[in-house]
């Protein structure tokens, strides 16, 4: 049986207490959540939502709540000396808590806040949004868990015409053996308005058994453009990372969402997008390079809930030696959504005969006069391909690492923005140098 | 030393069928030689021989650059030590943006430890490109990836001119490009020419090598170099079609 007792999972919630006077609907929040946590199951094999996954790496218990971080100052400096050059603001946080805020320039009536900061000064706005994805692919447990414990990352609201051409950035460090984070990340754009997030998660040190119990709910209203991006670096060894996204396209709004995994010895990142309205557009890409016994398992839901409304997935995985990737993609046209253009695709690059790519698309259609196509391929790099860099006299072995980080760059350069690019591709290949 | 490209009965087969059936060919440093022949003779073979392509196998011969035994060395040594080959057909590289690919080629050239000058790179790229009449937008373009066959063609140049060999073989450079095209690509050849270079040109059509002029001319027809002779022996060719030889071959 999965259901053993969750208690085992922490001793105590894992709520760290910041001495702030919280609002109510937000305290009574935490407590249904783990209530709800605790109630329900332990994530099995046997739940199709969970195929394939080796829950055998993961074991949750013993897990605590941060204290703070001993090297705080030094994170800051990794943080900056990393980080995109121009930015609209930075904040970079150590174990839930805050250690670092820059602002450069955010428009005019904008709101972007740290969520214990944002539940004091504008908890009506955050309440509205707060949460509120009810579909899950699995991870509800998760989200109970993330509802009962955040009080890190970010809430930004964009109101109406607000444009910012610069990412907001943010950094997640985690540190110390068990210890839990909660990076939470909600977006609102509303109409017109234009934002760009990029958030990085990484250790504090090698091999610490770390987890991050993250979260991440994107909404562009009327006519807004939010991009959205995630890298995990994290140390290859030790950490859990969990991340459970959605987004909420409006009317003629388009969400662009991004998840690169270079780190991380087991990744779970579900990602729900539903296109509400008219004109919806949502585009979703993934690049992750997994070597050794690295375990990256991503479950998608593109969800087409009105008219006339477009979406495109694309998911592609480097991987060497023994590493598994899972990936399970449905496409849902519900009732009544006509027109709808819908794509999705999953490339596996195998380095290595022991390595694992699982494939697992889906389609689901209830309407009329809609493109949708769903593919995934498997293959490795061709000899043709690797021929030809080597008559322009690069050796075959740099060869193979130029021709696969280009495999991975072709979702990373979908993107918007050069500088976000080329952060992006400089952390891949950085990995790509690592692995010889 | 010599500096000559010499090929000395080169014998080659694929999935144990001999392509190259002892071929002899010598290009000193300084010269520009053709090579036309029927489809399916062995010229891109022979091309790809040189180059070091994993699925011919040689079984006989000898292939010298400047002294160097070149069936000694791995495909991406033969390419620093001054051969380069303009593909017939080159490859896409998804992903790989034409810059990068150029910086790494670039950078494999310099010893451990040195950088390449992005600067000075780019500078130099961008002023092949124009010469070239190429948009500055191919920079940032996968390799090949979406490109007409013409802008492929361009393109090999473009890499030709930017590793600046010592042997260069062009194989089949002029097919796909229009005639203003080939004008521009043959200008970039020209320019390249000099007494430390030597060029081996295979084509099907007379035109190129208008532009191009060549020193010699040679005629391959299964696996073997039958008729060599001078600029003129093209023209023949292109009246008389290979028919003209391969009947004299068959006469003797
Ligand atoms: N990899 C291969 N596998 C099987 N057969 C091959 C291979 N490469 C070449 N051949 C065969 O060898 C012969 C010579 O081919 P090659 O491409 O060298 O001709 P070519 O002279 O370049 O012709 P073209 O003028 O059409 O380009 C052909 O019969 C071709 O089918
Ligand atoms: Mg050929």
């Amino acid at each position: 049986m999965a259901e053993e007792n969750p208690v085992s999972w922490f001793a105590a919630p894992p709520v760290f207490d910041l001495g702030l006077e919280l609002p109510d609907w937000y305290r009574q929040l935490q407590e249904t959540s783990w209530q709800t946590f605790l109630t329900l199951p332990e994530p099995a094999r046997t739940d199709q939502n969970w195929r394939f996954s080796d829950l055998k790496k993961v074991r949750f218990s013993e897990l605590q709540a941060a204290r703070p971080a001993e090297n705080a100052e030094a994170l800051v400096q990794r943080a900056k000396t990393e980080r995109v050059e121009d930015f609209a603001a930075h904040f970079v946080f150590a174990n839930n808590r805050l250690i670092h805020s820059e602002i450069n320039e955010l428009p005019a009536g904008a709101i972007c806040l740290p969520l214990n900061e944002a539940l004091v000064e504008c908890g009506d706005l955050v309440k509205n949004h707060f949460m509120k994805e009810e579909g899950s692919l699995g991870g509800s447990k998760f989200s109970a868990l993330h509802a009962a414990a955040t009080l890190s990352g970010l809430f930004i609201h964009f109101p109406q015409g607000a444009t910012c051409k610069l990412p907001i950035l943010t950094h997640h460090f985690a540190s110390g053996d068990f210890n839990c984070v909660f990076p939470h990340m909600l977006v609102v754009a509303e109409g017109q308005a234009e934002v760009t997030v990029l958030e990085t998660f990484e250790t504090a040190a090698e091999d610490e058994q770390t987890f991050f119990f993250a979260n991440t709910d994107l909404i562009a209203n009327n006519g807004a453009n939010l991009q959205y991006v995630a890298l995990q670096d994290e140390s290859d060894h030790g950490p859990k990372h969990i991340q459970l996204n959605s987004s909420r396209v409006g009317r003629d709004a388009n969400i662009k969402s991004a998840f690169v995994n270079l780190g991380a010895a087991w990744v779970r990142q579900e990602a729900i997008a539903r296109m509400m309205e008219e004109g919806s557009d949502c585009q979703v890409f993934s690049a992750n390079l997994a070597n050794g016994t690295q375990e990256y398992d991503q479950r998608t839901l593109q969800s087409h809930e009105a008219q006339h409304t477009t979406s495109d997935l694309l998911f592609k995985n480097a991987l060497y030696d023994q590493a598994r990737t899972i990936f399970a993609g449905l496409i849902e046209v519900q009732s009544g959504s006509h027109h709808t253009d819908s794509y999705q695709t999953c490339r596996n690059l195998l380095g290595s005969d022991q390595a694992e790519a699982n494939a697992m698309p889906g389609l689901e259609i209830d309407a009329d006069q809609v493109k949708c196509s769903h593919g995934s391929t498997s293959g490795q790099i061709s000899d043709e391909e690797i021929f030809y860099l080597q008559a322009r006299g690069i050796p075959a072995e740099q060869a193979r690492q130029i021709i696969s980080l280009g495999f991975l760059n072709e979702s990373i350069a979908r993107l918007k923005g050069e500088a976000v690019q080329s952060y992006l591709f400089d952390r891949v290949e950085r990995k790509f140098k690592s692995l010889t | 030393m010599s500096q000559t490209l010499n090929i000395q009965n080169l014998h080659a087969s694929v999935d144990g069928i001999e392509i190259l059936k002892g071929l002899d060919l010598e290009v000193p440093k300084g010269e520009v030689h053709a090579i036309m022949g029927p489809n399916g003779s062995g010229k891109s073979t022979l091309s790809k021989v040189l180059a070091g392509h994993e699925d011919y196998e040689v079984t006989d011969g000898r292939v010298t650059m400047d002294g160097t035994d070149l069936m000694e060395l791995e495909i991406d040594e033969r390419s620093r030590e001054g051969l380069f080959l303009a593909f017939q057909y080159p490859h896409e590289i998804p992903g790989v943006s034409n810059a990068n690919f150029l910086r790494a080629a670039l950078q494999a050239r310099l010893p451990e430890g040195e950088e390449i000058d992005a600067v000075g790179f780019y500078k130099e790229m961008y002023a092949k490109m124009d010469a070239l009449s190429m948009d500055r937008k191919f920079t940032g373009r996968a390799v090949n990836d979406g490109f007409s066959g013409g802008e492929k063609k361009r393109n090999e140049i473009l890499q030709m001119m930017m590793l600046e060999p010592s042997y260069a073989i062009l194989d089949e450079t002029d097919s796909g490009l229009d005639i203003d095209a080939l004008k521009i690509v043959a200008e970039g050849v020209n320019r390249m020419r000099s007494p430390e270079r030597g060029f081996l040109v295979i084509t099907h059509y007379q035109r190129l090598l208008d532009y191009i002029v060549p020193d010699v001319v040679h005629v391959l027809f299964d696996g073997r170099i039958i008729k060599t002779g001078d600029k003129e022996l093209a023209h023949e060719l292109e009246e008389k079609g290979y028919d003209w030889l391969t009947n004299e071959l068959v006469a003797v």
